[in-house]
């Protein structure tokens, strides 16, 4: 197990003072000034080095993203935009950040929009977080008022501001380009890239996007150093991570861990265990609702990190792991999230805006057996038909979770339906 | 300039090409919806996606993909057929299949493209979408149901017409194209969103189930509706024309036309005139026949000085019937003919003084405009969009001297009138500076500086203007020997059809002839006692009494024919071959669709008919015959569908100009000529975009 | 599921409150020089505040002015959003979570409950005396806590059947009820104790 020690996020849980005084304590902004004086070339060479994978799902190497940002941007201004619109259903492990520590997020912005020559920062949060906000707001006036950021930075010459935008209720703006069109004041409609971001990205300047974890972990990998960072978890799966373990659980909770431990474990030893024991285990969705669903078999084993979960075909996503028990109608649980996806789709491009659609009625029938057999296959070639075929990657999302289900559970769906055949009742006539 | 394959066939396309461009220059076809080559890019229906390689092994939308160096795109691949299956399957998930009762069926992109890539049968089971219909104003009906949400409408109003009124409302399989709380699209090029739309959700409502497509014969031919001469094809069934379409024209019209270009021809079925007339001892118009009309004129014009005979024509008057007639006045011996009914004080004798000599596709070149006395959104609807286009591209600053307009693009207001103009012209005024400062300046002068009585003064000025701030630039190199071609940045912006054609065959007053003002005062007067009109339907005949007698020729019982002692039944533009000049001096063939009504003639038939009764029959008797007259005569008629060269010279005549504002020659849009002022559809426009913003009602009045 | 309607009744104008244009200052001065349109969601937001937890057309048009945004342009932000309620709403706004992992902690329960005793189902409908209307939303994003009713700005977390209708018997009361864990627990941590971090536990009694 991790050792308090190496955890980032010592004021997870909200115990001690979220406020300036309290950040200080925990050592934020202590070194600020230092870590301003290397050069850009220098924190992201570090952030490379300490292995930091994007925290918001795609996993996407860190230093490698900002090292695609213009070296010379001229005064035009540059952009840094912070992912704050968490919403994938079973992550809440940014709300934390924000409301219990938004210092090491304010932080982080500071040092990683030094490193990719940034002007300013731009944390879009989701609107139903609004008594986070208000903590975030406060942080960054503190940081404001204590000159750690604005003109002449943490006194490190650089000027630098962090603004707070508030969305107002749509997942798809957690997708980098939406979220840069709602920040434009217009629908979250998702880009079509090229281009990317990093050369047209927020008001038509280079843009980074990134995850609030993403961010937030940078002071410390500057202060502990790339090496400390990176040893922890497994080769290209480095650092600590928040898991949210939600769901069939004895002790749902949040927690920092290291990179790459059991699956089994992570429950077992954070969250006290599956409901009923770990033999009343069904299934695990590891990383949000968008990653395919994993059965006990798997999960038995399997570590979360990156490569472990993409190789058991599914992914580690936001590390949001949904538990789900033996008394769960696993067909009713992935068709909740067949519903999801409907009512988030943004309807700009049609396999989405069709596909989320008739996925979803599809799947409400699946969870009483109003179907025909042949339908499991049918539905399987509609995941198909919005897979990869979309703007974005919300497309793609909606399709796993079904195929995962059918993938894994093809027996259950097909019991239903040769139930219902057979003249028994449907399961939503029997409540 | 990147060189790819597509499907093995290697092409070079032009940087900043998309992959779909680079399909189309490789010969194949590419299905679309939402691209539109005239909008911005919106990649949303997915329809057109090919493989490439190297890439991720999932399809690529082509239309917004930028062609790259050394790619290898397929068309036709396994994965591209299954990507298009599954597309089209998606779009008619919720599309209803209503082809029978749709207006659409039979030219309809979505049923087209079902054949090529569509299932034979659906396994959708579930309930279908339905949405409610949107008001879109009298010329747009919606049947949103049909709406697969391409946001081709949505771009077109705001790109093009440049009215932010549309939009994608919702979010998901909720989403609903609208216009803002369901009003009237308020654009004089509205109802090119039905020719955008790739499926039955916006229609025509004046065409709404009277048609299918198939069943049409289709022209083509050109608008008379204003000077633009935007290329159309009339759509006719027996002997209706059932609907006016655009034609695409890059040099002209794009493919976009006018509210009015497409919607003004239900006018053509009401208040014709089929029959000659007569005005009888009781002083009344009387049906009479072909013969006992030209006898009345040819005893009218007996004995009769060509001093006491005169020709006006109208606005929509083809040029070989204009011809036609000029010929006959000089027969008679008549000077005291024009073409500018309106009175404007255009100069016939410099070609370049009267043209619209950027052309309208140079627009796009220019880098500064002044625009004087012109309204040109309602003046010339489908120009004002080339202008919109040009200020969209940035660096355009545009100056207007005359009445505030409602543009679709931002300009600086910097005076009423002939004063301000001055100011310009010495060089006084701060929009000089900026006229001095682009290198390719243009002015557009237009009807409503021209027709007043200082109309002659205003256009020496205009053209002291164009002079002093380099708007005529001889071909040159620059610096680097680069060839820069000829500029000419002064325009005259004419409103009416046959305007540029009546100047260049010199359709205006001979030695000692009289123009229309002196036309007029003398029939008022009794000096002149003959005086034929030719569609003449904007000035006011009615003072002339019973002094003189009136000869209209025309195709509908407007203005010109009330007061009118025999009255020639004529053809409209759609019921006749002939050339039109636009207002640049392109020269365009329209074609006829259908036959005049009833007894009604081809207007140059009447007047060689008539040459004969009057003893001065014409030398043609077919109109290839009339045509190579002339052509003989004016032989730039024979330069077709070319912008012409105008040369440089003197015009206009230098003097003292009025302290009166300029004013746009149109009030309303959508009634400037007798068809459109016929048109039922016309006057609900009136109704919806005219009256309403004034606060008119239609009984007032 | 059906797209949200606008109200019936609209009112004739909209104007913001003095202090709320001078918030609007503010807000408009964090984007750059002719990016107000930017501030399009946080003055949606101010309207709906000001309005009574809801957005009237009127609103719209003001903003759309304010911000020179054509009003069809507003609209469609209005609309895309769905915080943005188009219609008036009761004191109470329930936003209960039934996404899977507050379904798998028994969703069904808090709306069976918010049924039982408000007679509301779900779809924006609002109790006859106006206190409470009910929506039932997409994952709230505090899923270790599920399941979740928000009510207004707060979370209500832990619930279950109990625990909600608690919650309802005190809003009727016209109380607040702390916001967070309604089951004893301080915030995302382990309701058997925290199995971190034990260090940074605030003494007994200075919680």
């Amino acid at each position: 197990m991790l050792k308090d020690e190496d955890r980032i996020f010592t004021n997870l849980y909200g115990w001690q003072d979220w406020g300036l005084e309290g950040a200080r304590k925990r050592g934020d902004w202590s070194t600020t000034k230092d870590i301003l004086s290397k050069t850009p070339e220098d924190i992201v060479d570090a952030v490379k080095a300490s292995g930091l994978r994007g925290r918001g799902g795609a996993g996407f190497p860190t230093g490698l993203k900002w090292s695609f940002m213009p070296k010379e941007p001229g005064d035009q201004p540059v952009y840094l935009v912070v992912n704050a619109d968490e919403s994938e259903p079973g992550t809440c492990k940014d709300r934390e950040i924000i409301r219990h520590d938004p210092h090491k997020l304010v932080e982080g912005c500071l040092i990683a929009g030094y490193a990719m020559r940034a002007t300013a920062a731009y944390i879009y949060i989701r609107g139903e977080f609004y008594n986070e906000a208000r903590h975030l707001q406060a942080a960054i006036d503190q940081a404001y008022e204590a000159g750690l950021i604005g003109k002449n930075a943490s006194g490190s010459g650089y000027d630098f501001d962090v603004i707070l935008h508030r969305g107002a209720g749509a997942y798809i703006c957690g997708e980098e380009t939406a979220l840069l069109e709602s920040l434009e004041g217009k629908k979250g409609q998702p880009r079509l890239k090229p281009p990317f971001p990093a050369g047209c990205g927020l008001y038509g300047r280079p843009t980074t996007v990134n995850n609030v974890e993403s961010i937030a972990v940078v002071g410390e990998i500057m202060r502990r150093g790339p090496e400390w960072f990176a040893s922890f978890g497994r080769d290209k799966n480095q650092g600590t991570k928040l898991f949210c373990i939600s769901g069939h659980v004895n002790n749902p909770c949040n927690v920092e861990e290291e990179m790459g431990i059991p699956l089994k474990e992570l429950i077992e030893r954070h969250a006290g265990g599956v409901t009923g024991g770990w033999d009343n285990l069904l299934a695990v969705i590891p990383g949000g609702s968008s990653v395919p669903v994993l059965t006990k078999e798997i999960c038995d084993d399997v570590l979360m990190d990156f490569d472990a979960l993409r190789d058991a075909r599914s992914g580690l996503g936001t590390a949001a792991v949904i538990v789900m028990d033996k008394s769960t109608d696993i067909v009713k649980a992935i068709a909740r999230l067949a519903h999801f996806y409907q009512h988030e789709s943004c309807g700009q491009c049609t396999p989405c805006r069709e596909g989320t659609g008739w996925m979803n009625r599809v799947m409400q029938r699946m969870v009483t057996g109003d179907a025909d057999i042949s339908e499991i296959d049918a539905l399987e070639q509609v995941t198909k038909q919005v897979e990869g075929h979309t703007i974005c990657a919300l497309g793609d999302a909606a399709a796993w979770p079904i195929q995962g289900l059918i993938r894994h559970f093809r027996p259950e769906m097909e019991r239903r339906i040769n139930e219902r055949q057979a003249g028994a009742p449907s399961a939503q006539a029997a409540e | 300039m990147p060189k790819l394959t597509v499907n093995g066939i290697e092409v070079e396309v032009q940087p900043g090409a998309t992959v779909l461009q680079a399909c189309e220059e490789a010969g194949f076809e590419i299905p679309r919806f939402c691209y539109h080559e005239r909008l911005s890019i919106a990649g949303n229906c997915r329809m057109c996606m090919v493989e490439i390689k190297p890439g991720p092994p999932k399809p690529t939308a082509s239309c917004a993909f930028p062609a790259g160096d050394n790619m290898e795109v397929f068309t036709d691949s396994e994965m591209v057929k299954k990507a298009r299956h599954g597309v089209m399957e998606f779009l008619l998930i919720n599309h209803p299949l209503d082809c029978p009762i749709c207006d659409q069926g039979g030219e309809c992109d979505l049923q087209d493209q079902a054949m090529a890539y569509g299932h034979h049968s659906s396994r959708y089971d579930e309930n279908k979408r339905a949405v409610t219909n949107k008001n879109m104003g009298p010329l747009i009906e919606t049947i949103m149901t049909r709406c697969i949400h391409c946001t081709r409408c949505v771009r077109f109003s705001t790109e093009v017409a440049g009215v932010d009124q549309m939009g994608l409302l919702n979010r998901g399989g909720e989403v609903e194209i609208t216009t803002y709380l369901e009003s009237a699209l308020d654009s004089e090029l509205s109802a090119n969103v039905i020719d955008l739309c790739p499926v039955g959700a916006l229609t025509s409502k004046p065409y709404a189930f009277t048609a299918r497509s198939w069943e049409l014969r289709k022209t083509e031919s050109v608008d008379v509706m204003d000077a633009v001469g935007s290329n159309i094809r009339v759509d006719a069934r027996g002997g209706e024309v059932m609907r006016v379409l655009p034609r695409l024209n890059e040099d002209v019209n794009e493919e976009w036309i006018s509210d009015k270009t497409r919607f003004a021809c239900d006018g053509l079925k009401r208040q014709r005139l089929d029959k000659p007339y007569v005005r009888g001892v009781d002083g009344k118009l009387a049906p009479a026949s072909w013969d006992d009309a030209f006898a009345a004129i040819a005893t009218k014009a007996k004995g009769l000085s060509g001093e006491k005979i005169a020709a006006i024509v109208g606005d929509l008057a083809d040029a070989e019937s204009m011809f036609a007639l000029k010929q006959l006045m000089g027969a008679l011996g008549a000077s005291s003919i024009d073409c500018r009914q309106d009175g404007a004080k255009l100069d016939a004798s410099c070609r370049a003084g009267y043209l619209f000599n950027s052309t309208i596709a140079g627009i796009e070149d220019a880098d500064a405009l002044l625009i004087v006395g012109s309204n040109p959104r309602w003046e010339a609807a489908v120009l004002n969009a080339r202008i919109r286009k040009r200020w969209l591209a940035g660096n355009f600053p545009i100056g207007m001297v005359g009445a505030p307009v409602s543009a679709s693009y931002d300009y600086d207001q910097l005076g009423a009138g002939p004063e301000t103009l001055s100011q310009i012209a010495d060089g006084s005024h701060a929009f000089a500076k900026v006229l001095d400062a682009a290198a390719r300046p243009m002015i557009i002068v237009g009807q409503g500086a021209l027709a007043r009585a200082d109309g002659a003064a205003v256009l020496a000025t205009a053209r002291a203007i164009a002079e002093k701030f380099g708007m005529i630039q001889p071909a040159s190199s620059d610096a680097e020997g680069n060839e820069v071609p000829t500029w000419n940045g002064f325009n005259v912006l004419h409103t009416a059809a046959s305007r540029v054609g009546g100047l260049d065959m010199g359709f205006v007053p001979g030695d000692g002839g009289r123009d229309t003002a002196g036309i007029l005062e003398g029939a008022a007067k009794g000096e002149i006692e003959l005086l034929y009109l030719l569609g003449t339907d904007e000035v006011a005949t009615s003072g002339i009494g019973d002094k003189a007698f009136v000869i209209y020729q025309g195709h509908h019982g407007d203005q010109g024919a009330h007061h009118a002692d025999v009255v020639l039944p004529g053809a409209a533009y759609t019921e006749k071959d002939g050339l039109y000049v636009n207002t640049e001096g392109r020269v365009q063939m329209g074609f006829r669709a259908v036959f005049p009504p009833g007894e009604a003639r081809e207007d140059w038939k009447i007047v060689r008919a008539l040459s004969d009764h009057l003893g001065h029959g014409l030398g043609y008797n077919t109109l290839g015959e009339l045509r190579s007259a002339l052509i003989a005569t004016h032989p730039s008629f024979a330069e077709l569908d070319e912008a012409p060269t105008a040369e440089w010279g003197a015009f206009g005549v230098s003097g003292e100009m009025s302290g009166d504002a300029f004013a746009s020659p149109i009030e309303n849009f959508y009634m400037t000529d007798p068809i459109s002022r016929m048109s039922a559809t016309m006057a609900e426009c009136t109704e919806t975009f005219v009256n309403a913003k004034a606060g008119r009602t239609g009984t007032e009045g | 599921m059906s797209a949200r309607e606008f109200a019936k009744d609209q009112p004739d104008s909209f104007a913001f409150s003095a202090e709320n244009e001078e918030t609007i200052k503010a807000i408009i001065a964090k984007y750059p020089d002719g990016k107000q349109a930017s501030a399009v969601i946080p003055l949606l937001d101010l309207a709906q505040r000001q309005n009574d937890n809801w957005i009237p057309v009127k609103a719209m048009e003001a903003i759309a002015e304010r911000l020179d945004m054509a009003k069809i342009r507003v609209m469609e932000v209005a609309t895309f959003y769905t915080m943005f309620n188009l219609a008036p709403v009761g004191k109470y706004f329930l936003q209960a979570c039934t996404t899977t992992p507050c379904w798998l902690r028994g969703s069904d329960q808090v709306m069976k409950c918010v049924h039982d005793k408000l007679g509301l189902h779900g779809h924006y409908e609002t109790t006859d005396d106006g206190m409470f209307t009910l929506l039932e939303v997409e994952c709230l994003g505090a899923c270790v806590n599920a399941p979740i009713l928000q009510v207004n700005d707060d979370f209500y977390e832990d619930l279950d059947y109990e625990k909600t209708a608690e919650l309802l018997d005190a809003l009727k009361r016209g109380e607040a009820p702390p916001v967070g864990s309604l089951a004893g627990r301080n915030k995302s941590e382990s309701s058997a104790g925290a199995t971190t971090l034990a260090q940074m536990r605030p003494a007994a009694g200075e919680d």
